[in-house]
C-alpha cells in the first residue's frame, strides 16, 4: 500500500517563530531553528521531515501565511 | 522561496520529488497582499484575515466586497486583503457599512472589529445595525482586551483578568461584568445568522472558515445580518506566549464564551436560544 | 423655468436633493429640520429615482453611514441642527480627512448646550473653522431665502464634488421654517455605474477589478511626514477654493460709507436696513457673504479702502466678526469693525440694526467720515 507522504516549505524571512505550528503538528515534524531569520525570529522549520504526512494543520493554523504544504504518494 | 531549510531524508523519496506544484495542498491565497502583517507573533487576527481572504477568492466575489476596518489593531486590515476598503472611525464601522450597503445593495459588505470597537465604543451602532438587519457580515474578534492602546479592559476582559486599566483584576464592584454581546445580538430578529467561534487550532480555522462561508452566503442571499464572534488571543496583552494564550484561551476565555451557533434562521425571526 | 411652488425651507431641501439625482440621505430628527426627512418619506423617492432615504439611531451613526455611501463615490448627504451637528463634528472630521465629497445642512438654532429651537447664526465658528479635530475646513453655503435653499443643493454638491470635500449648507431655523416661492430645479437623473465608475472610480470603493489597484479610503497616516504631506495637500485645496469659489452678493455698496455685513436670515433684515438708513441719507451698503468659507476676503480688502466703517451683524454674539477684521487688518485699512447681534433666538429688526449702526459709529457721523484709503 502506497504510503502519504507530505513536505512544508516555510517562508522563513515572514515567520516570526510563534510556534503555533509546531504544536499544531500532529506528528511533531516542525521546530523552531536555533538560528534566527532577520528579524531576530527563530523560524519555524521541517525537524523531523520523515514524519510529514501533509495534513496542512500547520498552515492552517499560521497566522501569517508562510506555511506551504505538499503531499503525495511514496513511490 | 527559501528551500534551504528542507533536507533530503535518506530512506524515504526526496524532498524535491514531492515539492511539485501537481503536489500542492496548501498555500497563500493570492488575495493576500505581499504586505508583511504588523500583527504580534501568534495573533489570532493573521489567521482570521486569511479565512476571510481566501472565502472572498474562492467565492468569486473580490469584485463585490468593501471591507471596513476598525480601530485597534486590525486598524490596517486594509494593507493585507486585496480588496477595497475603508477606513471607520473607532466603534462606527456598523454605520459606515450600512451607508455602503444600502447605497451598493448588491455589494458583499463587511466589518471587521474588536472588543472595544464593536462591544464598548461602538455599541450602539452595532446592536441597531444588527436590529434593522443590514445585508453585511460582522466580523467580531473577541480577545478580551484592548490590543493597540496597550492592554487596556475591554467590556469583555474576565472576571478577575488583569489588564493595564485593571491592574488587580477586573473587579465587578468597579466594573460591572464581562459582557457576552454576541448572545445579545441573536436577540435581535435582524440577525440571520449569529455564531461563535475560535482559530486556535487547525480544526477550529476549518470549522471558523465553514461558518464565515456560510454567513457570506447569507449576505450574497440578502438574508440579514451575519454575525461572527472569533474568540482569540492576545498574546502581548495578555503577557504570555502565544502557545501558552492558546492554551489560556481555552481554559478561561472559551467555558464564559462557549463555542457554537446561536442562532441560524432568517431576517425576522427570533433567536430560538 | 422650472415648476413654481409655494414651499418651506426644509421641505425644498429634500425636494432639491430628489431632483439633483443625489443617491442617499442619511438623518436623525431635530427641531428645526424634521421636515427634511418626514418629506423625503412621504415623496419615497425610492420608488421614483433610486434614492434611499435612512432614518439613523443617531447623528453619530447617520454621518458614518454618509461617510461609508460618499466613500463609493455616491451622491449622499445628511441634514440636522446644531446639537446634531456637534455630535457629527467627529464624522465630518474623517469625511474632509478621507477628501469625500457629500453635502451636510446645519438649520442652526440657539446655542449653547440644549439651547433654543429657535433660529440663530451662532454655529458660523463651527462651520467655517472646521468644528471636529484637525486642521480642515468645509465648504459652507449660506442661502438667505428658501430659492437658494433649492439651489444650493446642487451647487453645494458640485463644489463638493469639485474639490473631493464635504459642502454645508449653513441655514437657521428661519430659513428653514419659512414658507416662499420657489422655482425648483429640473430632474437630473442618478448617475449610472459606468458613469461613476468614470468620474470616482480613481478612488472610490466601487468594488476592485483586476485590472486597478484596490482603492482605500482612510485619513491615517503612521509616518509623520506622509501625514503633513496630507496636510499640505489639504491646505493647497483650500487656497484653491478661495481663488476660483467665492461668492457673494454686494447691494448698494459702490457709494457705502459703512457696509452691513451679515448672511442667511440676518442679510434678509440687512436688506430692509439699508433702505431705512437710506431713507435717513446715511450711505449704508450690505454685503452678503454666500460662501462663509471660503470668505470674500478680497471684496472686503477692496471695500475697506473706501468705506469708514463695517457692521457685522449676526445672530450671535459675533463670529464672523473676527474674519472681518482679518481682512480689513490684511487691508492695512483703517476702516472700523464693530458687531451687532441678538441670541437666544431673537431675530434682529432692521431698525435695531440702524440704531446699532448710529450707536456704534456716532463719532463717525458727527465728526465726518474718516477716509482711510
Amino acid at each position: 500500500m502506497a504510503r502519504v507522504i507530505g513536505a512544508v516549505v516555510v517562508d522563513k524571512e515572514e515567520c516570526k517563530g510563534c510556534s503555533v505550528c509546531v504544536e499544531a503538528c500532529p506528528h511533531d515534524v516542525l521546530a523552531l531553528h536555533f538560528e534566527v531569520n532577520s528579524k531576530g525570529y527563530h523560524y519555524s522549520y521541517m525537524k523531523s521531515p520523515e514524519a510529514c504526512v501533509g495534513c496542512a494543520n500547520c498552515g492552517v493554523v499560521c497566522p501569517d501565511t508562510c506555511i506551504t504544504v505538499y503531499r503525495t504518494k511514496a513511490s | 522561496m527559501e528551500l534551504k531549510e528542507v533536507t533530503k531524508t535518506e530512506g524515504t523519496m526526496d524532498i524535491q520529488d514531492i515539492l511539485k506544484p501537481e503536489n500542492l495542498v496548501y498555500q497563500k491565497t493570492k488575495l493576500l497582499t505581499d504586505t508583511p502583517m504588523h500583527y504580534c507573533p501568534g495573533c489570532s487576527h493573521g489567521v482570521v484575515h486569511k479565512i476571510l481572504a481566501e472565502l472572498i477568492d474562492e467565492m468569486g466575489i473580490q469584485e463585490r466586497s468593501i471591507g471596513v476596518a476598525p480601530v485597534g489593531c486590525a486598524v490596517f486590515a486594509y494593507n493585507y486583503i486585496d480588496i477595497d476598503w475603508q477606513e471607520a472611525a473607532h466603534g462606527r464601522a456598523p454605520a459606515v457599512a450600512t451607508g455602503i450597503s444600502r447605497v451598493n445593495p448588491d455589494a458583499f459588505v463587511f466589518t471587521y472589529q474588536g472588543d472595544g470597537d464593536l462591544a464598548s465604543i461602538g455599541a450602539a451602532e452595532i446592536m441597531h445595525a444588527c436590529n434593522r438587519g443590514e445585508n453585511i457580515l460582522v466580523v467580531f474578534i473577541n480577545n478580551g482586551i484592548y490590543g493597540m492602546t496597550g492592554g487596556q479592559m475591554a467590556p469583555t476582559t474576565l472576571e478577575g483578568m488583569v489588564t493595564a486599566t485593571t491592574p488587580y483584576g477586573r473587579n465587578t464592584d468597579l466594573n460591572g461584568y464581562p459582557m457576552r454581546i454576541t448572545n445579545l445580538i441573536a436577540q435581535l430578529p435582524g440577525t440571520s445568522y449569529v455564531t461563535r467561534q475560535a482559530v486556535h487550532t487547525a480544526g477550529g480555522v476549518r470549522k471558523c472558515k465553514r461558518a464565515l462561508k456560510k454567513a457570506i452566503q447569507n449576505v450574497l442571499d440578502k438574508k440579514g445580518t451575519s454575525f461572527v464572534e472569533v474568540v482569540s488571543t492576545c498574546n502581548s496583552g495578555w503577557k504570555m506566549s502565544p502557545v501558552a494564550s492558546n492554551k489560556w484561551m481555552e481554559e478561561n476565555m472559551i467555558p464564559y464564551y462557549p463555542l457554537g451557533d446561536m442562532k441560524d434562521s432568517v431576517k425576522g425571526e427570533h433567536s430560538e436560544n | 423655468m422650472g415648476e413654481i411652488k409655494l414651499m418651506k425651507g426644509n421641505e425644498v431641501l429634500a425636494e432639491a436633493a430628489i431632483r439633483c439625482g443625489c443617491d442617499g440621505y442619511f438623518g436623525y430628527p431635530i427641531t428645526p429640520q424634521s421636515e427634511v426627512m418626514e418629506t423625503l418619506m412621504v415623496r419615497e423617492p425610492w420608488k421614483e429615482t433610486g434614492m434611499v432615504v435612512l432614518q439613523a439611531e443617531s447623528e453619530v451613526a447617520s454621518i458614518n453611514m454618509v461617510y461609508g455611501a460618499a466613500a463609493t463615490g455616491k451622491k449622499v448627504m445628511t441634514s440636522s441642527s446644531s446639537p446634531g451637528i456637534s455630535l457629527m463634528a467627529e464624522g465630518i472630521s474623517y469625511l474632509a480627512g478621507a477628501e469625500l465629497p457629500c453635502l451636510l445642512v446645519n438649520v442652526q438654532r440657539g446655542g449653547p448646550g440644549l439651547g433654543t429651537i429657535q433660529p440663530s447664526q451662532a454655529d458660523y465658528f463651527q462651520a467655517v473653522k472646521g468644528g471636529g479635530h484637525g486642521d480642515y475646513k468645509l465648504i459652507v453655503l449660506a442661502p438667505s431665502s428658501v430659492q437658494e435653499m433649492n439651489d444650493f443643493v446642487d451647487l453645494g454638491f458640485e463644489l463638493a464634488f469639485k474639490y473631493r470635500n464635504p459642502a454645508m449648507i449653513l441655514a437657521d431655523g428661519a430659513i428653514g421654517q419659512m414658507m416662499e416661492k420657489v422655482e425648483l430645479a429640473d430632474y437630473k437623473p442618478r448617475w449610472t455605474k459606468e458613469e461613476l465608475v468614470e468620474k470616482n472610480g480613481d478612488w472610490a470603493t466601487t468594488g476592485k477589478p483586476a485590472s486597478r489597484k484596490k482603492n482605500v479610503i482612510t485619513s491615517l497616516e503612521m509616518a509623520s511626514n506622509d501625514m503633513e504631506v496630507r496636510n499640505i495637500n489639504l491646505q493647497a485645496k483650500y487656497r484653491k477654493m478661495e481663488e476660483e469659489d467665492v461668492r457673494y452678493e454686494a447691494i448698494q455698496c459702490d457709494d457705502a460709507e459703512f457696509i452691513l455685513v451679515a448672511f442667511g436670515t440676518a442679510a434678509r433684515v440687512c436688506q430692509k436696513a439699508v433702505e431705512v438708513a437710506r431713507e435717513k441719507g446715511l450711505k449704508v451698503g450690505l454685503l452678503r457673504p454666500i460662501t462663509l468659507f471660503p470668505f470674500p476676503k478680497k471684496v472686503i480688502k477692496e471695500l475697506a479702502r473706501k468705506t469708514a466703517g463695517f457692521l457685522s451683524v449676526e445672530m450671535s454674539a459675533g463670529q464672523m466678526v473676527e474674519d472681518i477684521k482679518l481682512a480689513v487688518y490684511d487691508a492695512g485699512s483703517n476702516a472700523r469693525v464693530d458687531h451687532f447681534g441678538r441670541m437666544g433666538g431673537i431675530i434682529p429688526t432692521p431698525t435695531e440694526v440702524v440704531e446699532a449702526l448710529e450707536d456704534k459709529f456716532s463719532w463717525e457721523l458727527s465728526y465726518g467720515v474718516k477716509r482711510s484709503y
